[in-house]
């Protein structure tokens, strides 16, 4: 194995909050990630999965530096970002680029489609002359799909996929070698959502992109992601490859995400079973002691509220944080099995 | 409902009752039209569309961004935007929705017809508790007192599966998730058994393992009272579980209409194939990959004479330059498109 690009070692982010009336005031400590680890090699793509509140985004920000992780290091290429004086994690930046959710948000409607696209270069190349900029940006443009004489629009004029291929072409004009994407196609119709994953794979591919991919959902990150980790409440509940997580979950709360997700055909879906979740995702400010997800799980044992679940190897390609992973089976029966 | 082949029958027949004879629907549209005056001319997000809904019966209406479908349920219940403008005939048993005064509507709104929508944050009023806001509703349209409307409201929460309902009430929304203020919407709609609820997107901002309780507690609904519901979405995942009947909009204008298992198992328009091949499945393998509808959803001051969908379509051919007919199917459904109808 190649020497990984990115590597994330037990990062947490902890924010303090107040909380309580005005004259109760208690100083609380929200765990938004708390203990994530992994590894990410050249032109291998992670999906991230969870819901709201798991940390996802907060993680996003810590791996690119936005925010100082509290506790554990993000080591970029061999060096410690932490360590670094302001100016080198400046240069760095241009190897680490993001995409976000909202695409029209994203864009500063003001700006033309040529400016948006050019800032980067500007910031990092103050002395490059126009032309080349402006040649930089049209060709950009056309490898994210969208024409070189739509340069002088600006984003309001877009459809939501089409500002999507904007940002995209702004992450990508100082090339990068990683790319957050913090659910890129979570705002766009389920039609035009396949358009922008495909874009992204096919640029991987052409460009030898990383890509750490967010989503709140399983079905949107199967096609572009080479391995997945679920999220919840802050801590990893499973890392896996794409093969094993869909057909043979072994944590309960990846198994019914994957049952969550609808199947478009009417019999399937009036006969599928419940996710076997039960009330909902506890505060983050009150974690449950042991496992967090033990007030959901339909398995949880005893043990699951003294212990915290370590994530451990359970088959040779994923990791698991369950205490009970090797006594139920999981595995999903799919259509063409059955 | 248990899913059997009569479901079919009756999609079919309902159709047709509501085209042919006397027999009054709960709901039927005809050539309804919602156009927008903008300072770049007149927008018309709806162009002459025709539905009805029976008593029980649920309906989805599908449709990327731009289709009209959410101006459409607006449009019901007078809720457009100052510059909008519904032409044509809504009628709800019998009288004319659209024709309505204001103080007619109020009379309907909230009691005969619900409307939940997209986003639960934005519709519940932060400075009051819910049980103000559900109490208001009772008051409003039941006179009820106060015991009498506050059992009604807990009774409903817990309906809706909210714990601890008689001590929750008393709380504000922004101590609610999302999903569980999503649920006081949908129990706020419930309060006073409308004959009709109008769900526009009611899952889309909502978690995946959210969505899908919701989705439950819609089908559970479906099943144990006589509410014919109008669901509005994007996402053609979301209807085959709920739905009895599909239509499907583009550019404002219907491209197919069926039961729910016609257009799934059998659709005809290329669109509806689009939009069903762009969900991503889990219950198959990754090897065929994800598909897209390509193009861009129709940006309507820009649209191509005759079929919208033309350039978007792959079997689009010369017939198309002319907008085909909304043609009636065998089995009772309607597509609008000049290819031949296609086995699948």
């Amino acid at each position: 194995m190649s020497k990984p690009l990115l590597k994330v070692q037990d990062v947490r982010v902890h924010f303090p909050v107040e909380t309580g009336g005005w004259f109760q005031r208690e100083k609380k400590v929200l765990k938004a990630v708390d203990g994530i680890s992994f590894e990410l090699q050249p032109g291998e793509t992670l999906g991230v999965v969870g819901e709201s509140g798991c940390g996802k985004s907060t993680l996003a920000r810590a791996i690119l530096g936005l925010i100082k992780p509290t506790r554990g290091r993000v080591v970029w290429m061999g060096e410690d970002m932490a360590s670094l004086d302001p100016e080198s994690l400046r240069q760095k930046r241009k190897e680490l680029q993001i995409v976000f959710q909202d695409p029209l948000a994203a864009l500063n409607p003001r700006l033309n489609v040529g400016e948006i696209i050019a800032e980067p270069l500007k910031t990092f190349y103050p002395s490059m002359q126009r032309v080349q900029i402006r040649e930089r940006v049209k060709g950009m443009l056309k490898m994210v799909g969208l024409l070189p004489n739509q340069i002088n629009r600006y984003p309001h004029e877009f459809s939501g996929g089409q500002c999507q291929r904007i940002g995209i072409a702004r992450a990508l004009i100082l090339n990068p070698k990683l790319i957050v994407c913090d659910e890129p196609v979570s705002a766009l119709d389920v039609s035009i959502q396949a358009q922008i994953i495909n874009l992204l794979k096919d640029l991987q591919r052409k460009l030898q992109l990383s890509l750490v991919f967010i989503a709140h959902d399983l079905s949107v990150v199967r096609h572009i992601s080479d391995r997945i980790m679920v999220m919840y409440l802050g801590r990893a509940m499973e890392i896996a490859c794409k093969g094993t997580i869909y057909r043979r979950p072994l944590h309960p709360y990846t198994s019914a995400l994957v049952k969550a997700v609808p199947i478009p055909d009417p019999v399937k879906e009036r006969r599928k079973r419940e996710t076997g979740l039960t009330g909902h995702v506890p505060s983050p400010l009150h974690p449950p002691s042991g496992c967090v997800f033990r007030t959901r799980c339909p398995y949880a044992v005893e043990r699951c509220e003294a212990d915290v679940p370590p994530l451990r190897a359970l088959s040779d390609d994923g990791l698991v944080a369950c205490h009970e992973a090797e006594n139920f089976d999981l595995s999903i029966a799919r259509s063409e099995e059955e | 409902m248990r899913w059997t082949r009569r479901t079919i029958y009756e999609a079919g027949a309902g159709y047709q009752a509501s085209t042919g004879t006397i027999e009054m629907s709960l709901l039927e549209v005809r050539n309804l039209t919602v156009s927008f005056d903008t300072p770049e001319g007149e927008v018309h997000a709806v162009n002459g569309i025709d539905f009805s809904l029976e008593p029980g019966e649920t309906l989805a209406v599908v449709g990327e961004s731009g289709s009209g479908k959410s101006q459409t349920a607006l449009s019901l219940l007078g809720l457009l935007a100052e510059n909008g403008r519904a032409v044509g005939e809504a009628r709800y048993r019998g009288r004319d929705l659209l024709s309505m005064t204001a103080t007619e509507l109020n009379e309907i709104r909230g009691e005969q017809i619900a409307m939940i929508f997209q986003d639960p944050m934005t519709s519940l009023n932060p400075y009051m508790s819910i049980e103000q806001q559900m109490l208001e509703v009772l008051y409003r349209h039941r006179r009820m007192k106060k015991a009498e409307a506050r059992e009604r409201a807990v009774e409903m929460l817990r309906q809706v599966q909210i714990p601890d309902p008689e001590q929750r009430i008393r709380q504000y929304p922004h101590e609610y998730s999302g999903g569980m203020q999503q649920r006081v919407m949908i129990a706020m709609g419930l309060l006073c058994e409308p004959d009709l609820l109008i769900a526009d997107e009611p899952t889309t901002a909502l978690d995946v393992t959210v969505q899908h309780q919701i989705s439950r507690l819609m089908r559970h609904l479906r099943t144990n009272s006589n509410t014919a519901i109008l669901l509005i979405t994007h996402d053609l995942g979301v209807v085959a579980g709920l739905c009895d009947k599909v239509l499907v909009m583009y550019a404002g204008q219907v491209m197919e209409f069926g039961s729910v298992e016609d257009i799934f198992y059998r659709p005809q328009h290329p669109y509806t194939r689009g939009l069903l091949r762009s969900v991503p499945r889990l219950d198959r393998g990754d090897e065929s990959g994800m598909h897209a509808i390509p193009g861009n959803p129709p940006n309507l001051l820009e649209l191509p004479a005759g079929c919208p969908f033309r350039d978007r379509c792959e079997s689009a051919f010369e017939s198309c330059v002319q907008m085909p007919p909304l043609e009636q199917l065998p089995g009772g459904g309607l597509k609008r498109c000049h290819l031949e109808a296609a086995d699948e």
